[in-house]
Parts: structure tokens; C-alpha cells; sequence
């Protein structure tokens, strides 16, 4: 590697940029080679689909460009923008009232052992009922509205948020709190200032799990409560004429908008504010 | 024993501790370990003294229950004359290792305990310390990009930018490496005389003791008492070859009991 460094230094002009192409081109590391071998293998996984498909000679099972044309047909329609939209409604509502409720109730109960000593066992037992087990319940309180995949969402989401929140609290490093004591800090200025702001890279990673939870769930719960969203287009063209190219365009769509979705929060953590949290000492 | 303050202009020695005993509970109660021992000791205003001893012995326990971190199991202890009830923005502790708070950069750190002040004499407070501590230029960087000495040097710059009366410092150089923490010896000399703040300071370095204190404080093995108090009457800056200071730190050595040639047995 120096070597090489040590050869462009003393190459004139195009030569050296043509030395500086090899060097990446031979590194088996660099981002070109990271960029071909996951390229790559979503190309190899495509080709393979498509040819089993061909080989068993399925009537109903798509091809990759069954798929894509599905896609395409949806989106002449209108309905894939308008399903999406109303699935990403139902999460923006579910979720930001998880993170509403979540981080609070979590800081308080990190905070206040006592309180702490009488919430969780109740937090304990309902954290391990799937979201999916409440569908009865939330059509029988809510009805076939966008209440009930609101809430179950919620339900999902809340969990992880508040579980991280009381974590990040209970492992905060003594040290904070006792220089903050020392500068004389009244109890809400405690919270805002030092509390939340030591355990924010916890709850950030909290936040990020419950989305991911949250996005399973919502298509989930638009298979029974709803008329609309993603998971919906998926049992309607399952139901009405074995469409299982757009069960499958449903499906990629789900995938593309949680792969969007987990981009986007991993952007929170390149905050200064978090990123500490991450960085190794 | 020599335990009395040196600069006696105010009514009350800055910190006054009398019998002050801690004893910590064990697993049973039977099994409690005792840590401190009738410990007596004070200090003048604008005085640097040092709490030096084995590791292990209790002296920063001392300093914990002087700051209002820990309560004594008996004695008193009086800061400017008041009881200790618990800790005070009249008195900063520096701690030992990541004190500064990493999710606020230099400036929001040294600015933390300034909260209440006008924004511009905030201003003004912040960038004179951060002269002091000498970060010009880091104002907006973060703790983790820091190195340890750095980070070390913010903390200090937030304790002094609160106009704390004492600054009570526990081991604060104890993780930097040996070069960084003779420069944070010398920088933290030329601060002191021009802050004019009590320092109560702890460190298991007797080196560090006798370069920095006006008066050291020499603790015994658990449980812990004040076992001698040494002045350190050298002028600063101080000649670490001189004649005075050698003969200082080796009257600590024999009162530790120690010998300063390794391998040869301990003659008392």
C-alpha cells in the first residue's frame, strides 16, 4: 500500500489518477467491490427466481417481471401510492404516540426505583403478547377503522421504546448524575439536561427496533382491520382473482419502504447529540 | 499533630473535618469495614492541600463525604463554617474520568453550570476559561474527539467557571499518561495562583503531592487517619531536583514506611 502511494507521488499527471484506478480496482475492499458484490447478488437472486419459476412452470407463482409489471400496473392506477400512503399514515400516528408515551413513562420509571418496582411486572407480562394476538381485541374496542392498526402499532412500538428508555436511566454512568447534583440542578432541569440527554443514544436504539416492529405489524394489521395500505393489497389480490403478482409487488414494496424507513432513523444517530453513544471510547 | 490552617484571615478555615468516621456495611453486619478513623484535618482559604495515601485507604471516601456525596457515620464537618448537607455549586468536584459530558461540546460543557447568567457575560466567561484551559479552538468539538488530558482540562475549566469557593479533585490525572499529567501539574499550578481557589485534592502520587500542595496530608492504611501533615514550603515554581524537594518526599517515604531502594528490607 505505501508502495504504491510512494509511485503516484512521483507519476506526472493522467498516469498517476490510471495507478490510483488500479489501486481500488485491486483492493478487494473498496467500495467499487462492495458495491458488485451486493449488486450482484440481488441480480443472481432475481435471475434465480425467474428461472425457477420457468422450470416448474407455476401458473400462479410470478416472475421477477410479473412483479415489476404488477408494480407498474398498481402504480397506474393510483393504488400503490395511495396504499402506501395510508400505511405510512397508520404508522406515523401509532409510532409517534409510542415515542409520546414511551420515552416519558420510560425516563420516570428508570428514574424512580419505586415506581420502577411497581410498573414492571405489569410491563413484563404484556410486552410478551404479540401484537398480532391483539387484532380481536383492537377490532372489538375500535372497529374496522384506521383506529385499530393505529393502535396496534402502537402497542408494538411502545415496548421497545420504553423497555430502552428505563435501561438507558438505570445504566446511566454515575458520574453525570453526580456532577450534575454538583452544579446544583433543580429536578426538571435534571431530567432535560442530564437524564434524557445521557440516555437519548439508548432510546434512539430503541426507536429504530420499534420501527421495524411497528412496519411488520401495520401490514399485518391491514390483512383484517382495513380497507386499505399494503398489507390489505396483499390479502385483496390473494382474494379476489389469485393475483400473486401483486401479492408479491405488495410484498417488495413492504420491503423497499422498511429498508427506506430503518435509513432514515439510522440518520438520528449521526447526531452529536447521540453519536457518543456509538462511538467506541 | 500539626493540623491547623496556615492563612487564617476569615473567621472559618475554608473546610474543617473533626472525627470524622466512616464505616461501610458488609455482607453480614458483623463483617463492616471500617474506612475511616477519627480523621481531624482542615483548610485555610486559598489554600492547596493534598490527601495523599495508599490506594485503597479511604481518602477519596474523605473527599466524597467533604463534597456531600456520602455522609459520614459520625463527626462534623464544616465547609465555610456551615455543615455539609449535601453537594454544592459553591464547591465543584472534579472527577477522576469522564466528568464532562459528552453529548455537549467544549463550550457547552464549560457553560454548563452558568445557566442563570446574561448571554453575554456567559459568553465572556466561557471564552476566558476556555483561554485559561488553553482549547482556543475546540469551543465546538465534542469530548469523545478529545484526548484524555484535553477532556480532563474542560472539566476543570467547568468547575472554575461556576466561581466555585473550592474545587475538590479526585485522582483527576490519575488516567492520563505520565508526560500529559506533568503538564496538567504545572497548568493546574499557574490556574491556582491565578484563581485564588481552595483545593482539596486527593492523588496516591507522592510526586504530585509535593509539586503541587502548599500542605499534605499523609493517610494511613484502612482505616484511614490523617498520619502526618507535611508543609511543602517550596517556592513554585518548584525545582523537582532540588535539595528541599527531595527531602520532603522522602520524609513521606519513612512515613509510609517505605524504602527507597527496591529490594532492600524496610529497617523500622
Amino acid at each position: 500500500m505505501s508502495a504504491t502511494q510512494a509511485e503516484v507521488a512521483v507519476e506526472p499527471g493522467s498516469r498517476a489518477s490510471s495507478r490510483r484506478n488500479a489501486a481500488w480496482l485491486r483492493n478487494p475492499d473498496s467500495r467499487f467491490w462492495q458495491t458488485i458484490r451486493a449488486v450482484g447478488m440481488l441480480a443472481l437472486f432475481f435471475t434465480a427466481w425467474g428461472l425457477a419459476v420457468r422450470i416448474s412452470h407455476s401458473d400462479l407463482f410470478p416472475t421477477p417481471g410479473n412483479v415489476l409489471r404488477g408494480i407498474i400496473e398498481l402504480a397506474q392506477k393510483g393504488l400503490l401510492f395511495k396504499y402506501i400512503v395510508a400505511s405510512l399514515f397508520r404508522v406515523t400516528w401509532g409510532f409517534t404516540l409510542a415515542v409520546l408515551i414511551g420515552v416519558p413513562v420510560g425516563l420516570v420509571l428508570g428514574w424512580y426505583t419505586r415506581a420502577f418496582q411497581a410498573f414492571n411486572p405489569i410491563l413484563q407480562i404484556l410486552r410478551p403478547i404479540s401484537p398480532i394476538a391483539w387484532i380481536p381485541v383492537a377490532i372489538l374496542w375500535f372497529g374496522v377503522s384506521d383506529a385499530a392498526p393505529i393502535f396496534l402499532i402502537f402497542l408494538a412500538s411502545v415496548f421497545p421504546i420504553t423497555v430502552s428508555a428505563i435501561a438507558a436511566v438505570q445504566n446511566m454512568q454515575p458520574v453525570y448524575l453526580r456532577a450534575a447534583q454538583n452544579f446544583g440542578l433543580s429536578r426538571g432541569e435534571l431530567f432535560r439536561r442530564v437524564i434524557f440527554r445521557a440516555s437519548l443514544p439508548q432510546i434512539v436504539t430503541g426507536i429504530r427496533i420499534a420501527l421495524g416492529v411497528a412496519w411488520l405489524v401495520v401490514v399485518a394489521a391491514e390483512m383484517i382491520a382495513v380497507n386499505s395500505g399494503l398489507g390489505y393489497l396483499i390479502i385483496d389480490a390473494r382474494n379476489a382473482g389469485k393475483r400473486y403478482d401483486l401479492v408479491v409487488a405488495g410484498m417488495v414494496m413492504i420491503g423497499f419502504i422498511g429498508l427506506i424507513l430503518d435509513f432514515l432513523v439510522r440518520q438520528l444517530e449521526k447526531f452529536d447529540e447521540v453519536r457518543w453513544g456509538y462511538a467506541r471510547r | 499533630m500539626g493540623i491547623r490552617p496556615k492563612m487564617n484571615k476569615e473567621p472559618f478555615p475554608a473546610i474543617y473535618v473533626r472525627n470524622v468516621s466512616m464505616r461501610f456495611p458488609g455482607k453480614h453486619s458483623s463483617e463492616h469495614i471500617d474506612v475511616l478513623e477519627n480523621v481531624t484535618a482542615s483548610v485555610a482559604h486559598g489554600e492547596f492541600v493534598c490527601l495523599f495515601g495508599p490506594s485503597g485507604c479511604g481518602k477519596s471516601t474523605l473527599l466524597n463525604i467533604v463534597a456531600g456525596f456520602l455522609d459520614a457515620t459520625s463527626g462534623e464537618i464544616l465547609v465555610e463554617g456551615e455543615p455539609v448537607r449535601g453537594p454544592d455549586r459553591r464547591r465543584i468536584f472534579v472527577f477522576q474520568e469522564n466528568g464532562v459530558f459528552p453529548w455537549l461540546n467544549v463550550r457547552e460543557n464549560i457553560g454548563f453550570g452558568l445557566r442563570k447568567h446574561e448571554q453575554t457575560e456567559r459568553e465572556r466567561t466561557i471564552s476566558h476559561y476556555i483561554d485559561m484551559v488553553r482549547l482556543r479552538g475546540f469551543e465546538d468539538t465534542y469530548p469523545r474527539e478529545l484526548s484524555g488530558g484535553m477532556r480532563q482540562r474542560v472539566e476543570i475549566a467547568r468547575a472554575l467557571a461556576a466561581n466555585p469557593d473550592i474545587i475538590y479533585m479526585d485522582e483527576p490525572f490519575g488516567a492520563l499518561d505520565f508526560l500529559t499529567r506533568l503538564k496538567m501539574r504545572t497548568d493546574l499550578v499557574r490556574i491556582w495562583q491565578s484563581e485564588k481557589k481552595t483545593i482539596l485534592f486527593v492523588t496516591h502520587d507522592i510526586e504530585e503531592a509535593i509539586q503541587l500542595a502548599d500542605r499534605v496530608l499523609v493517610m494511613s492504611p484502612r482505616p484511614a487517619t490523617i498520619q502526618e501533615v507535611i508543609d511543602v514550603d517550596l517556592p513554585r515554581p518548584r525545582d523537582l531536583d532540588s535539595p528541599g524537594y527531595l527531602e520532603k518526599r522522602d520524609r513521606i517515604f519513612r512515613v509510609m514506611g517505605m524504602s527507597l531502594r527496591v529490594g532492600e528490607a524496610i529497617a523500622t
